[in-house]
């Protein structure tokens, strides 16, 4: 079954990189009081270039990968899951947003110090509590997020808070109208943020973390649409590990720098050399939705096989921003040029460009994403699709059975199997692989 | 040639031994909770029956739950890929199997080569596989060997709507406080399974020709309510039991159907 080497591979040299990015997010949030800073929590997906322009010394938290973080961590999970169930939450919720309350709820932070160095919590730190944050910038497209935090707020003994309503439909259907709706939403915003951290605000910085959102955002899709390559360049499981810096912090220019500065040049090289993520690449899935943080040893488990999963429209278009190309192919959205004169031009632009993220233009229609996600199949040259039937996530995976039917339908052979991102007590490991055997026998890969 | 098929299930471990793709010999003994142990005896066994020893075979796949706990094998392989060539194998026409056995309930569409197209198997769950039946038939008081049959005598259908075992034996007991008759709770847990599994078997589309295999095929009372519910008849085939090791053993051997 080990299938034997066809291309050269090599470790990616930003690896490093992006993971001391990542470990200093945190830490800057935990640290920010310490050097007079201010804490914000707020969603991956929330327009978080609006906070910066309170100043270069204040630093969020994301819920969604922060809880991806403690999933990644099973006995802190736990905890946290049992917590948030003692409290009277039931377990079909959200289960990045049950692991998020319950690390409030028990004070223990997936962080912490071990011999002055800051490092995860399972690897040795020494317990802190959860970083309390100065206020709450969130928006409201997924079914849960705005009530999320609502309970941090209560939990959190009454942080203010401020949501934005951006679901406002498809962006073909798009108008004038949707994105001042919007755009007038963040201009009270900033009135909050400002009577809420007494700060004034600069519309400079407004500027260039818009200006951080593009770049970030288009080259993050650049460099996927590079895995388009056969060897492809990425597999998932590394995937997961770049994507993640676009939830953390989308708007901020360290981001935006590695995407534009790191990865993308090392992705390009890599693909100009046929340097291939799995070596012995035969075959080529992709998958959907959050993946079971605690068992990605499961996309390891299909490189034996000689198969790779190439990303998916889950990592692809939850941060990445795309567009069809002249010659009809899907490819990274060009980066709008200009410059910004006012602030509600600026806003304008940030929201019209925003409006258009793949991953919310299925929550108004399981059709538009089949039709992503069969695009992806063919111009990345899938031999099939695996399926998460995630029960952690309803936004993501409400109308997943209808994507399997359309994907078939298309030719494309799918393999389904039932979990949970972020509540590992949902998942069969040994039932998942059987299930992963059996499908890369029907790829012909036995 | 000579080969092994040797499927390790979660309940009964079964070997089959093909000569020339003939059956020549086989096995079938209790797992147990020394699955290693009961594998060997089983292997033995099926040698012994053969008039062999383990140096005349060719070539060996084990496949099932268990399948690294095989004695000795060359390969494994998935056990939707074996159901579906053992049941080619003892019907052509098949292109759709479903496999019912004590942990899992399998569906799988198949071509005429016995090549998987699309399988389906249910999770986390055992309302759908022959562990029902047995903790079923235990609240019942009725030897498990006998559910089938009683079942036939039923004379009214009760639905059942729990979907998971645990709640399935309280509803059981209420029935038994509600004075419903043996048979006729005994029919409402075949349907039940039949629901689930026809349920399962939907999802990836059927057609005329379904081969039914696996233990719990040898449940009369179960194969009418799959009967009912998928509206046709299945085809059982002798000790259904086998099949998986069979598909297994024609595997080593490199058969493929439509030939």
């Amino acid at each position: 079954m080990e299938q034997e080497a066809k291309y050269p591979t090599e470790k990616l040299k930003c690896w490093q990189k992006a993971k001391d990015i990542r470990m200093k997010f945190y830490q800057d949030y935990v640290e920010a009081h310490d050097k007079g800073g201010l804490r914000w929590a707020g969603g991956a997906w929330t327009f978080d270039a609006i906070p910066a322009g309170l100043g270069d010394d204040v630093y969020p938290i994301t819920s969604e990968p922060y809880s991806a973080t403690i999933a990644f961590d099973k006995k802190l999970s736990l905890e946290c899951m049992e917590a948030t169930e003692v409290k009277g939450y039931p377990r079909d919720l959200c289960s990045y947003m049950r692991n998020y309350w319950g690390s409030i709820i028990t004070d223990k932070f997936a962080f912490g110090y071990k011999d002055g160095e800051f490092v995860p919590r399972f690897q040795g730190a020494k317990p802190i509590g959860f970083p309390k944050p100065d206020f709450i910038w969130q928006d409201h497209i997924c079914c849960s997020h705005a009530k999320w935090y609502q309970v941090v707020s209560d939990l959190e003994g009454g942080i203010p808070m401020y949501t934005v309503d951006n679901a406002v439909g498809p962006s073909h259907e798009l108008t004038d109208s949707k994105i001042k709706y919007v755009v007038e939403q963040l201009k009270d915003g900033i009135k909050f943020l400002e009577k809420t951290t007494k700060r004034d605000y600069d519309d400079e910085l407004l500027y260039k973390a818009i200006r951080n959102h593009f770049v970030s955002t288009s080259k993050w899709a650049e460099a996927c649409a590079l895995n388009k390559a056969i060897p492809a360049p990425l597999d998932e499981k590394s995937i997961y590990s770049l994507y993640v810096l676009g939830t953390l912090q989308k708007a901020g220019k360290q981001v935006a720098d590695f995407y534009e500065k790191d990865l993308l040049p090392e992705v390009q090289d890599r693909v100009k050399r046929g340097i291939a993520a799995v070596p012995n690449e035969s075959f080529r899935v992709m998958s959907d939705t959050q993946p079971p943080w605690s068992f990605l040893s499961i996309f390891r488990y299909l490189e034996k096989f000689g198969c790779v999963s190439i990303g998916s429209l889950y990592t692809f278009g939850l941060i990445g921003q795309w567009e069809v190309k002249k010659d009809g192919t899907w490819g990274a959205k060009t980066i709008p040029n200009m410059e910004f004169s006012s602030r509600d031009q600026a806003l304008y632009e940030y929201v019209k460009y925003e409006l258009h993220k793949p991953e919310w233009q299925h929550f108004y229609s399981c059709h538009f994403k089949s039709d992503l996600m069969i695009r992806i199949a063919k111009e990345w040259k899938l031999s099939g699709v695996m399926l998460h039937y995630n029960r952690g996530c309803e936004g993501l995976t409400v109308g997943i059975a209808e994507n399997r039917l359309a994907l078939l339908d298309a030719g494309f052979p799918v393999m389904a199997f039932e979990g949970n991102n972020a509540d590992e007590r949902e998942f069969d490991e040994a039932r998942t692989k059987a299930k992963i055997n059996a499908f890369m026998e029907t790829l012909g890969a036995k | 040639m000579i080969t092994m098929g040797i499927d390790l299930g979660a309940k009964f471990i079964k070997v089959v031994i093909l000569k020339d793709n003939k059956i020549i010999a086989k096995s079938n003994v209790l797992a147990g909770f020394e699955v290693d142990k009961s594998a060997q005896k089983a292997v033995d066994n099926a040698l012994k029956d053969a008039g062999i020893t383990k140096d005349n075979l060719d070539k060996v796949i084990s496949t099932g739950a268990g399948e690294k706990l095989a004695p000795f094998y060359d390969e494994t392989k998935s056990v939707v890929g074996c159901d579906s060539l053992g049941a080619v194998y003892l019907h052509p026409a098949a292109r759709s199997v479903i496999d019912v056995g004590a942990e899992e309930g399998r569906g799988m569409r198949c071509d005429e080569t016995g090549k998987i197209l699309d399988f389906e198997v249910n999770e986390k769950c055992a309302a759908g596989a022959g562990a029902f039946t047995e903790a079923m038939s235990r609240a019942l008081e009725v030897k498990l060997e006998d559910l089938g049959d009683l079942s036939l005598k039923a004379t009214e259908d009760i639905p059942m709507n729990a979907q998971c075992t645990v709640f399935a034996e309280s509803e059981v007991v209420t029935m038994v406080h509600n004075n419903v008759s043996k048979a006729n709770m005994a029919k409402a847990v075949h349907d039940a399974m039949a629901s689930r599994i026809t349920s399962m078997v939907r999802k990836i589309g059927f057609n005329k020709d379904v081969v039914l295999v696996g233990g719990v095929a040898n449940n009369i009372g179960f194969v009418g309510s799959l009967n009912k519910d998928l509206g046709l008849k299945v085809v059982v085939p002798k000790e259904p039991e086998f099949v998986g090791a069979l598909g297994a053993a024609l595997a080593a051997a490199g058969w493929i159907g439509g030939k």
